[in-house]
């Protein structure tokens, strides 16, 4: 549809108004109080041994969790939107359920289940293992608060898509796997783009259950939100806007790199 | 239906690699999902039926439920409406800086919740410098939910605009139809299902904040208080049980929630046909 | 031509990869000091530190003094800070620790109970403290409002910050001290309920923590804070134009500090070292009161006696206060915060 210039502007204002007060203006605070003191003091701020540490392991646990809840994703999007099976329902309601749980019960959770006192800690201090208080925590508190994205954006692009293409690949002779990665997913790129953008977004930015289950320890198992938090309590006020604009440009740079390798498919011409 | 020329060991071949892939992923969910919240259900129980009902049937849990459910179905609407605007007007306009204006949309997710707390309490708050004070009212509340959902519906219908087949609308066109009804027979049922998936998400996550809320929100019990603050409150307090009590409500409101805007979704397709 | 996801998840595993390489080779610090947290010198040991959030800047310096030392030399510190009572749960819940210290006596009693610390960690000569404290009105610089009674707190507009007493340690000393300067340290405890109920109508919002009811204050909301006399001085320290008032009649606050029954014999060192001169002076030189009898001594002056100082023993100790005040459903505040929340107008 072709829409009126009046109401395209019309649009884009009421658009920009909105994001402009609840995104801009906050975000723009946050980066003017960051860099309000120079640009040396915010570097010095971000390469001191704990942030360096911080931004690593925050990087190693998305790194591990956004991969797994990739694969999840599709996997199950494609079970929902294309199969017919009982329970889709249920599994559906359940999937948007990690947000649901507030931080601090997610880290309960964990707790109850994995602790030394939880349902798997005999045996898993049997083994040797720990999870709580260690990275193994943090990566599942990680996995469970990023579960959704690629499920859901890439669900609906699926169900828009259609499976006319995916079914004539089929009468060609082309093998499921085939129809998959050459049919399938370069229609669901941009579902997926976004939803590993969303991930990662949200993986890094997790605070309230990596809090509970990582124990703290300075140096070990401080992620970088956990970082802003203890700079904000010790008065360091300037460090904590500047961790928190190391997160924003993490968050930038992968929208970045999942925008611009589908622009680059969509060059070749897919 | 089309007929498809799939020989049957193919089709067999598809149906089996489905069901594994289908296994496996409702494997993983239990795992990290179902497993750890049985727990909780669990944990508000070993008290017992009694304690557990008394845990949730306080004065307190039931009015913090209540302004949750409200304020997070606020959040959800408020975010369908301008979500979808946004996401629109990044797909189908262009101006200068759009770009840019798109990258800066996953930022709530990324930014830690004690920084978009503290930051929109400066902007909104007692010293704020547009003259605005809503600190520590239900606006506050519902200003912090709009912030951290803010990328839900957007990013949810932004793919699907993308995908959207431009031939229908144009077809409307050809046959007479203005742009409003265009919009609300052609565009809108095909955006439906990632509009509500994404309102979806933002009430679940509206549901579950607690990092932002609890520095702009005042915590007044009866008032501002969010069960996600008083489920906090009960574990500082050295009262686990009942906060996994007041979750386990909280879950199986958010759960019914959840299928009730799906299935609205359902509903709504199949009165299309 | 390569999927999407096959570039994105390489992609990734191998900045996660690249991530762990380098977190291998990189040191582990604290945010202040400079204290290697290596377990590669076998003789001797690694102490992890539990610790409540804010004495963290004391640490900072403490720990590497005691490095110095020859009893210290060559052992290794890992640290934690947070809320209070979270620590003390986390321990509970398997966290490693060799050297607790918290702000309130309960989230010590926790780990007793639960048989991490032994029951006599507060028989020795300090009693089971590392420094103490009084409850102090933090006000703006100058005091514009002229705040320094209980009284002055209940003058109309006054707006008072203390944290939520379910969620903080230092909310319950704030409201104790209101409590106990108005029942007379606990012999009128309808006239102490009564100063509570007048002083909770003044209280605009209840942080979840002490800290995060500082910075509210510093932020510019409300006119006085309630809070420990350390926190002021840290403030101040840290640049934050504050100035405090000891009122008259105040509670003492004690920190306590316990090695685990697990822990090796370097921590007992550690805490003798904690409790020795040279460290008691860098904490009274935070703001900190001093135990060690040598360093208080000395700095006298910094830290005047209120006249009306009264302890929680006097109250009934931790825990009838608990039961009776603090009690999530029976406690007296309890009812008074809830009393609040209805009638507040907003």
């Amino acid at each position: 549809m072709t829409v009126s210039r009046r109401w395209r502007i019309g649009l884009r204002t009421l658009a920009l108004l909105y994001l402009g007060a609840l995104l801009f203006v906050p975000v723009g605070l946050i980066f003017y109080r960051t860099f309000e003191h120079g640009i040396g003091a915010v570097w010095a701020s971000i390469t001191t041994p704990a942030a360096i540490h911080a931004f690593q392991l925050t990087l190693e646990v998305t790194a591990i969790a956004v991969p797994l809840n990739t694969i999840f994703g599709v996997v199950m999007a494609l079970a929902l939107a294309r199969g017919s099976w009982r329970g889709k329902g249920l599994v559906n309601a359940l999937i948007d359920l990690p947000f649901a749980v507030s931080p601090i019960v997610i880290g309960l959770s964990l707790v109850l289940v994995y602790g030394i006192h939880g349902w798997l800690g005999p045996s898993l201090t049997k083994a040797g293992i720990q999870v709580i208080f260690s990275l193994p925590g943090i990566v599942l508190a990680t996995i469970f608060v990023s579960l959704p994205f690629v499920v859901r954006e890439v669900t609906p692009v699926l169900r828009e898509v259609g499976d006319e293409q995916e079914q004539a690949a089929a009468t060609l002779g082309a093998g499921a796997w085939t129809t998959f990665r050459r049919v399938t997913l370069p229609s669901i790129r941009w579902g997926i783009a976004y939803g590993v953008v969303l991930s990662v977004a949200r993986c890094i930015g997790e605070f309230g259950a990596v809090s509970v289950v990582s124990g703290k320890i300075a140096g070990e198992t401080d992620t970088l939100t956990l970082l802003v938090e203890k700079r904000f309590s010790n008065f360091d006020l300037a460090g904590a806007y500047a961790a928190s604009a190391l997160l924003a440009l993490i968050a930038l740079a992968t929208l970045l790199a999942m925008t611009s390798m589908n622009r680059r498919r969509e060059e070749e011409g897919a | 239906m089309s007929a498809t020329a799939l020989t049957v060991p193919a089709r067999r071949a598809e149906r089996s690699y489905g069901a594994l892939g289908l296994g496996l992923a409702t494997l993983w969910l239990s795992a990290i999902v179902l497993l750890p919240l049985s727990a909780v259900v669990a944990h508000g129980l070993d008290g017992g039926l009694g304690a557990f009902w008394d845990a949730v049937t306080s004065a307190q849990a039931i009015a913090a439920l209540r302004f949750t459910v409200l304020v997070s179905l606020a959040t959800a609407l408020l975010n369908v409406l301008g979500g979808t605007l946004i996401a629109w007007v990044l797909v189908r306009d262009r101006f200068p800086g759009k770009r840019i204006v798109n990258a800066l949309i996953d930022l709530p997710f990324a930014l830690p919740t004690i920084v978009a707390g503290l930051v929109l309490l400066t902007l909104y708050g007692q010293r704020s410098p547009l003259g605005i004070d809503v600190a520590f009212t239900q606006v506050a509340v519902l200003l912090a939910l709009l912030f951290v959902t803010l990328p839900f519906v957007i990013r949810s219908v932004q793919p699907v605009l993308i995908e959207l087949d431009r031939e229908m609308e144009e077809a409307a066109l050809s046959l007479g139809a203005g742009n409003a009804t265009i919009f609300r027979r052609v565009v809108l049922p095909n955006l439906a299902p990632a509009i509500l998936s994404g309102a979806a998400l933002a009430f679940a996550r509206a549901v579950g904040e607690f990092g932002s809320i609890v520095l702009i929100s005042g915590n007044i019990p009866f008032k501002t208080q969010v069960s996600s603050v008083y489920v906090f409150n009960l574990i500082e307090s050295d009262a686990p049980i009942s906060a996994a009590a007041v979750s386990t409500v909280l879950l199986a409101v958010s759960l019914l929630v959840l299928l009730a805007i799906r299935g609205l979704g359902r509903w709504g397709a199949r009165h299309d046909r | 031509m390569i999927s999407h996801v096959r570039k994105t998840v390489p992609a990734l595993l191998l900045v996660g990869a690249l991530a762990a390489v380098a977190g291998c080779g990189g040191s582990s610090d604290t945010s202040g000091g400079s204290t290697n947290a290596s377990s590669s010198s076998g003789s001797k040991a690694t102490l992890s530190l539990v610790a409540y959030s804010t004495p963290e800047v004391v640490y900072d310096q403490i720990i590497p003094d005691f490095q110095k030392t020859s009893a210290g030399s060559g052992v290794g510190f890992k640290t934690s800070y947070g809320a209070s009572g979270d620590q003390s749960r986390a321990v509970d819940a398997g966290l490693r620790a060799d050297v607790v210290t918290f702000s309130t006596e309960p989230d010590m009693t926790r780990l007793v109970r639960d048989g991490i610390v032994a029951a006599d960690w507060n028989s020795g000569p300090n009693r089971g403290l590392v420094t103490t404290s009084v409850v102090a009105f933090v006000v703006r610089k100058g005091n514009p409002k002229h705040i320094r009674t209980w009284a002055d707190l209940l003058r109309p507009g006054v707006k008072v910050l203390t944290p939520n007493p379910y969620s903080s340690g230092a909310a319950k000393w704030n409201l104790l001290a209101a409590y106990g300067q108005a029942s007379d340290a606990g012999k009128d405890p309808a006239a102490g309920l009564a100063y509570v109920r007048a002083l909770v109508s003044h209280v605009p919002v209840q942080d979840k923590s002490g800290r995060d009811a500082l910075n509210d204050f510093t932020s510019g909301n409300g006119d006085v804070l309630l809070s420990y006399e350390y926190e002021a001085t840290t403030a101040q320290k840290k640049g934050q134009s504050v100035d405090y008032v000891l009122p008259d009649r105040t509670i003492k606050i004690d920190i306590d500090i316990a090695t685990t029954k697990t822990a090796p014999s370097a921590a007992r060192a550690f805490l003798a070292y904690v409790l020795s001169q040279p460290a008691q002076q860098r904490f009274a030189d935070w703001g900190y009161r001093p135990v060690n009898a040598a360093v208080l001594a000395a700095s006298k002056s910094r830290f005047p006696t209120p006249s009306g100082l009264f302890t929680i023993d006097q109250l009934g100790g931790w825990r009838a206060v608990d039961d009776q005040l603090f009690d999530v459903d029976k406690g007296a505040i309890t009812k008074i915060e809830q009393g609040a929340g209805v009638s507040t107008a907003k």
